[in-house]
């Protein structure tokens, strides 16, 4: 008999996602969300065991430098682009760190072009830039990759919508409920305020929270921008983990 | 705690490009939690599909993620505090990329029931998460075992009325040339929108 917990407790440590904060699912500008969201009401249902637990990844998944973007094609050069020491905290809803926990990363390089036989873009691919990387987060709930800036894009067939420069980020966290996809950009950049996917979060100070802020370079003398993006995740302080 | 919640990040779409190297075919296979190590044990499962939009047209770069119990019904993770350990050659999680047909492929095994919220059991089932280009969110589903038993006391399963609909949580069991002997071979195809759409649970 499995000791899981009462469905009291897994209400409130993962309560569903208010929609203000969330981006709307349907976009009028973006015509795959018409075709690719279901038309129905989703069936509510009750967490059990299997939405409570989650993914485990083994800490020697890693190799070492895979959270250096801007080194990763391993040809001795550098990427192509601004270089950004980027770091940051992953946390859940009461503040605390969600530790050892995998963050995945992709871009596009500095010309807006991604590696990907889907991307039609007839920006230049960088030989020095693959656009994948990954990391743990330390027991403080700490991240950092190396990176460059990536360009921003015009989105094909949509009367030229630029993507603004973005990363994307993938996140586990401690629970099936905590899995988060979600894209983080720029300060300052004007095309964010044009942007049909950032501006699909209805809620602006949620909106806010997928930009990065300026922050120190700790590579210095290496010359780098420096950005810090906190990233919160699903599950509040109840959320059983003993880091193993 | 004292009120300090902060609010969770938004979500964004993973877009068109996923990169393949973050889909690695080992990831599709939750049997082999390392290249070096015994298989999971439990009952051999290959499960395949295809994603299809409105209209019924496959979809291409799609991030198909599955994460389900092992043959005992347990799981590698701290809030599992039953007695029995689980089984730590299994993968639990898994993602595979459709290709340009739609089409993923899994191999794992048939999960045990799992303890549902409700106090019973929930019939051995496998969550999806669907991620892609046109999900802003990610949309969860799960998929059930066709001839099983424990789906007449499934709660979820259970809290569908209309049995068509219910009928499209379970996976077929198909031939599959595919599959060595002995693997139980089944089918899910997810409809996102349209015509036999597939339920999608609240997330």
């Amino acid at each position: 008999m499995s000791g899981s917990a009462s469905e009291a407790d897994l209400r409130i440590r993962f309560e569903r996602y208010d929609d203000r904060t969330q981006p709307a699912r349907i976009l009028p500008r973006y015509r795959a969300t018409q075709r690719r969201n279901p038309a129905a009401a989703p069936l509510d249902f009750a967490p059990g065991l299997g939405e409570i637990a989650g993914p485990v990844f083994d800490p020697d998944l890693l190799r070492p430098g895979e959270n250096d973007l801007a080194a990763a094609a391993g040809g001795g050069r550098r990427a192509l682009g601004q270089l950004i020491h980027l770091s940051g905290r992953v946390l859940d809803e009461d503040g605390r760190p969600v530790r050892r926990s995998l963050v995945e990363l992709w871009q596009a390089n500095g010309a807006g072009r991604y590696r990907h036989d889907a991307d039609e873009n007839s920006a230049p691919l960088d030989p020095d830039f693959i656009g994948v990387g990954r990391t743990m987060t330390d027991d403080e709930g700490r991240y950092v990759f190396r990176t460059i800036k990536p360009g921003a894009y015009p989105v094909p067939d949509s009367g030229n919508w630029w993507r603004p420069p973005h990363l994307h980020f993938s996140l586990f966290g401690t629970s099936w409920m905590s899995r988060l996809v979600t894209q983080m950009f720029f300060p300052g950049e004007p095309l964010n305020a044009h942007d049909h996917i950032l501006n699909a979060v209805p809620d602006a100070a949620a909106r806010e929270r997928l930009v990065c802020r300026v922050a120190e370079n700790p590579l210095l003398p290496e010359p780098a921008l420096g950005f810090a993006f906190d990233i919160v995740l699903r599950g509040r302080a109840e959320t059983p983990w003993i880091p193993g | 705690m004292s009120g300090g919640r902060l609010p969770p990040t938004p979500a964004q779409t993973v877009g068109p490009f996923f990169p393949p190297l973050l889909a690695p075919a080992a990831l599709s296979d939750l049997t082999r939690r390392r290249p070096d190590a015994p298989p999971a044990r439990g009952e051999p499962v290959r499960l395949t599909g295809r994603v299809l939009q409105e209209g019924g047209g496959p979809v291409a770069n799609f991030v198909v993620e599955i994460w389900q119990a092992d043959c005992d019904g347990r799981f590698d993770h701290p809030a599992d505090r039953g007695n029995a350990p689980a089984d730590r050659n299994f993968a639990f999680w898994g993602r595979a990329a459709t290709d340009g047909d739609g089409r993923y492929a899994f191999r794992t095994i048939k999960p045990g029931p799992v303890a549902a919220a409700e106090g019973g059991f929930a019939a051995p089932h496998i969550a999806v998460t669907l991620l892609g280009s046109g999900l802003m969110r990610r949309l969860v589903t799960r998929v059930y075992f066709p001839d099983e038993p424990r789906n007449e006391a499934d709660p979820l399963l259970r809290s569908i009325a209309d049995a068509s609909l219910r009928q499209r949580l379970i996976a077929r069991r198909v031939a599959d040339p595919e599959a060595p002997p002995g693997t139980l071979s089944l089918a899910f195809d997810i409809v996102l929108r349209g015509e036999a759409e597939t339920p999608f649970l609240a997330d």
